[in-house]
C-alpha cells in the first residue's frame, strides 16, 4: 500500500463522525491542503494590495520617525500640552495601543484555557497584533518623558547617583506589568510558532530551508516533544491570563490612584479591562476581515468565527456602557461635588463632543450585534470594527483630557487642542505597526496551522472506528 | 551501508499511530517515538509515558520571581534608598505586590520556554531523522513511529520487520547518508 502518491481524502469515518456538528474548518480541508493553503501565502507570490499597503504602512512609519526626531531636538514643548493638561495625546496613545493587545491574550490564553477551539484560526494573527501594538504602546511613555536619553531612569538600574525607582508609583508598576506583558506575549507567540515553522522548513530549499531550520529550532513532532510543549504551552496560557488582567488594570491605577476627580474611582480596573478586551476585537476583526478576504482564508476563518468575535464584541461593549452610566450614578450618589461637577462637565462641557462620539461609538454599536443577521454581515461588521476602535481611543482622549483641563482650581482651568506633531506622532504609530503586521503576514504563517490540524474531526483517534482502534 | 540510526515507518491516520505506539512499547522498545503534525490526544498512554515535570520547574521559577520581585523592592526601599515618601513605610509591602506579580509571572514565563526547550532538548538541528527525506512531511499530514538504534531490543532487520508487521508502511533504515 502507497499512501505516499494517493493525494489524502477526507476519511468517510471521521466525517460521519462529526456529520451534524459544526466544522471549524469549512471547504472538506485536509492537513495536506491547510498546509498548502497557509504555507502558500508566504511562499507564493505577494499580493500587490500588500505591496500597497506596505508603501502607506512605511510612509507611516518615515512619520512616527520623523516627528520623534524633531520632538528629541526639539523638546515636548512640539505637542499640545499646557499647564493643567500635562497628559495629552502620549498619554492617551499608550492607552489605546495597550488596550488593543488584550485581544490577542485573551484569544490566546483566555479562549485557550476555556477550551474554545474556534481560537485557532485568529489566534496567530491575533498575537501578532497584541506584540506589535504593545511595540507602539511602550513607544509613547519612552518619548513622553521628554528628555529620550533619560529613559533608563524609569528601570531599577544601579547607577551613579546611588538612587533608586519610587515602587510605590503606579508609573513604576506600569513600567514592570507593560515590559512583562510585551516578554510573555513574544514568548507565548514564539513557543506557537515553532511546529509551524517547521512546516514551513519543512518545504523550503536551501538557503530558505536553513534559516527557517535554525528558527523552528529542530522540531520532529515527536510525541516526547509535544507533551512537553503541549504543558509549556498549558502553563503559558495559565500565567498570561492573570497578567493580561492585571495589566490593562494597572493601566488604569496610573489613573485611579490619583485623586484628579473623574479619576479616582474604583471602577477603572474593570471598567479599563473590558474596554481594552472590546477595542482589541475591534482591531481583530478590522485585521482579519482585509487579510481574510486579501488571502482568501473564508475557508479557515468562517462566518461562524466572525459571529463569535462579534459576540465577544457585545458583551464586552456592554460591559464597557454599564461602566459609563454607573461612573455617572456614582459621581452623584457619593454627594462629591467634585466628581459631580468632573461628570456634568465630561458630558455637557466644552469636551462634550469627544464625550458623545465615545458614547455613540461604543454603547450604541455594539449593541447592533444583538441580532443574528447583522453579526453574520461582513459589511456591518467592518464598519463597526472601524467605529468601535474609534470610540475607544475617544474613551481615552475624555478620560485623561476633559478631567485634567477642569481641575479643583478654576483660575489654572484651559483647553487643550493637539497640535499637528501630537497628531503626526498618532498617525505615524499607525505606520509602525502596519509595517510589523505586514512583514509578519508576508513571512510567517499567519493561522497556526497545527493547532487548526488538530481541530479536523481526522486529527482525533477516537473518530476513525475501525478494527485495529480499539485494540 | 554504515551503520544504522533507526528505523522510521510511516502509519496512515492518528487512529493508527496510537495502536502503532502501543504495540512498539508492548513489544518492550524504550527509545522509541511517534511523530505527527499535531498532537495527538491519548498519545502519552499509548505510549506509556511518565508525566512531564515541566510543571515544577515552572513551580520554581515563579516563587524565584516573586522572591526576587519583593527582595528588590525591600533591598532599595528600606536598605539601600531609604526615603519618606507620602509619609508612607519604608516597606510598603501592599505597594510592591504588583511589581512582585509580574516578576512572578516573567519569570515562570521564562521557564515555562526555556524549561520545555530544555526538557525537549531543543534547539537541536542535527538529528539522524532529518537524514530521511519521507519525514519532512512529518509536518504536513504524515504519521511515523521512529526507533533509535540506541534502543537495547534494536536490530536493523528485526526491527524494521516488526514495524511492517504492526502496519507501517514505507519502512526506513536511517543510515545517515
Amino acid at each position: 500500500m502507497s499512501i505516499l502518491n494517493k493525494k489524502p481524502e477526507r476519511d468517510p469515518g471521521a466525517a460521519e463522525a462529526v456529520a451534524g456538528d459544526e466544522l471549524l474548518v469549512t471547504g472538506g480541508h485536509t492537513f495536506s491542503s491547510l498546509t498548502d493553503k497557509v504555507s502558500g501565502i508566504v511562499e507564493k507570490k505577494t499580493p500587490q494590495q500588500w505591496y500597497l499597503l506596505f508603501a502607506m504602512a512605511v510612509s507611516g512609519l518615515m512619520v512616527l520617525l520623523g516627528s520623534i526626531g524633531w520632538l528629541v531636538w526639539e523638546g515636548t514643548g512640539i505637542w499640545g500640552l499646557n499647564n493643567p493638561v500635562g497628559w495629552g495625546w502620549a498619554i492617551v496613545n499608550f492607552v489605546f495601543w495597550v488596550g488593543i493587545g488584550h485581544a490577542g491574550t485573551l484569544i490566546s490564553a483566555i479562549l485557550f484555557l476555556l477550551r474554545q477551539q474556534w481560537r485557532t484560526a485568529i489566534n496567530r494573527f491575533a498575537e501578532a497584533m497584541t506584540i506589535f501594538a504593545v511595540i507602539c504602546a511602550l513607544m509613547f511613555p519612552g518619548i513622553h518623558v521628554g528628555r529620550v536619553w533619560l529613559a533608563y531612569y524609569m528601570f531599577p538600574i544601579p547607577n551613579q547617583m546611588l538612587i533608586w525607582p519610587n515602587f510605590r508609583s503606579p508609573l513604576l508598576w506600569d513600567i514592570f506589568a507593560v515590559v512583562t506583558y510585551f516578554t510573555v506575549s513574544t514568548l507565548f507567540w514564539y513557543v506557537g510558532l515553532i511546529p509551524d515553522l517547521a512546516t514551513l522548513r519543512d518545504r523550503a530549499k536551501n538557503l530558505r530551508k536553513k534559516v527557517l531550520g535554525l528558527f523552528a529550532l529542530g522540531w520532529r513532532g515527536g510525541n516526547r516533544q509535544w507533551q512537553h510543549y503541549e504543558k509549556a504551552y498549558l502553563m503559558l496560557a495559565g500565567l498570561a491570563t492573570p497578567l493580561v488582567l492585571s495589566v490593562h488594570s494597572v493601566v488604569a491605577t496610573d489613573f485611579a490612584t490619583s485623586l484628579i476627580p473623574g479619576w479616582h474611582t474604583t471602577i477603572f480596573p474593570p471598567y479599563f479591562v473590558a474596554g481594552a478586551v472590546f477595542s482589541g476585537f475591534g482591531m481583530v476583526m478590522t485585521l482579519a476581515l482585509i487579510a481574510r478576504k486579501i488571502y482568501g482564508l473564508q475557508d479557515i476563518i468562517t462566518l461562524n468565527h466572525l459571529e463569535k468575535m462579534n459576540k465577544i464584541i457585545l458583551v464586552t461593549g456592554s460591559m464597557v456602557g454599564y461602566s459609563y452610566i454607573m461612573e455617572f450614578f456614582i459621581a452623584w450618589y457619593s454627594g462629591n461635588e467634585f466628581e459631580y461637577f468632573a461628570f456634568i462637565n465630561r458630558a455637557l462641557g466644552p469636551y462634550a463632543w469627544a464625550y458623545w462620539i465615545m458614547f455613540l461609538c461604543n454603547v450604541i454599536t455594539p449593541q447592533i450585534f444583538w441580532f443574528k443577521k447583522l453579526r453574520r454581515s461582513i459589511p456591518v461588521m467592518f464598519v463597526a470594527s472601524i467605529f468601535v476602535n474609534i470610540g475607544m481611543w475617544f474613551e481615552r482622549f475624555v478620560i485623561t483630557v476633559t478631567s485634567l483641563s477642569r481641575d479643583f482650581l478654576p483660575s489654572s482651568w484651559d483647553y487643550y487642542t493637539p497640535s499637528i506633531w501630537d497628531m503626526l506622532t498618532f498617525i505615524g504609530s499607525f505606520g509602525l505597526f502596519f509595517t510589523f503586521f505586514l512583514l509578519f503576514l508576508r513571512f510567517l504563517p499567519m493561522v497556526a496551522l497545527a493547532e487548526v490540524k488538530g481541530t479536523l474531526p481526522e486529527a482525533d483517534p477516537h473518530n476513525y472506528h475501525k478494527e485495529g482502534g480499539d485494540k | 551501508m554504515s551503520k544504522p540510526l533507526g528505523v522510521l515507518a510511516r502509519f496512515s491516520n492518528p487512529a493508527e499511530l496510537i495502536d502503532a505506539a502501543k504495540k512498539v512499547r508492548d513489544a518492550g522498545y524504550q527509545k522509541f517515538d511517534c511523530h505527527s503534525p499535531f498532537p495527538i490526544h491519548g498519545m502519552d498512554d499509548a505510549m506509556g509515558m511518565k508525566r512531564s515535570p515541566l510543571g515544577f520547574i515552572v513551580g520554581a521559577m515563579t516563587l524565584t520571581g516573586a522572591a526576587v520581585g519583593m527582595g528588590l523592592q525591600y533591598w532599595t526601599s528600606t536598605i539601600e534608598y531609604p526615603l519618606v515618601i507620602s509619609g508612607k513605610p519604608f516597606f510598603s509591602w501592599q505597594a510592591f505586590i504588583i511589581v512582585t506579580f509580574a516578576l512572578f509571572v516573567l519569570f515562570g514565563a521564562f521557564g515555562a520556554v526555556f524549561g520545555m526547550f530544555h526538557l525537549n532538548r531543543l534547539p537541536r538541528l542535527h538529528h539522524p531523522l532529518f537524514y530521511s527525506k519521507q519525514f519532512e512531511s512529518v509536518t504536513d499530514d504524515a504519521f511515523f513511529v521512529s526507533i533509535e538504534a540506541e534502543d537495547e531490543k534494536f536490530d536493523a532487520t528485526q526491527t524494521q520487520a516488526f514495524l511492517s508487521s504492526i502496519g507501517g508502511s514505507n519502512v526506513e533504515v536511517i543510515t545517515g547518508e
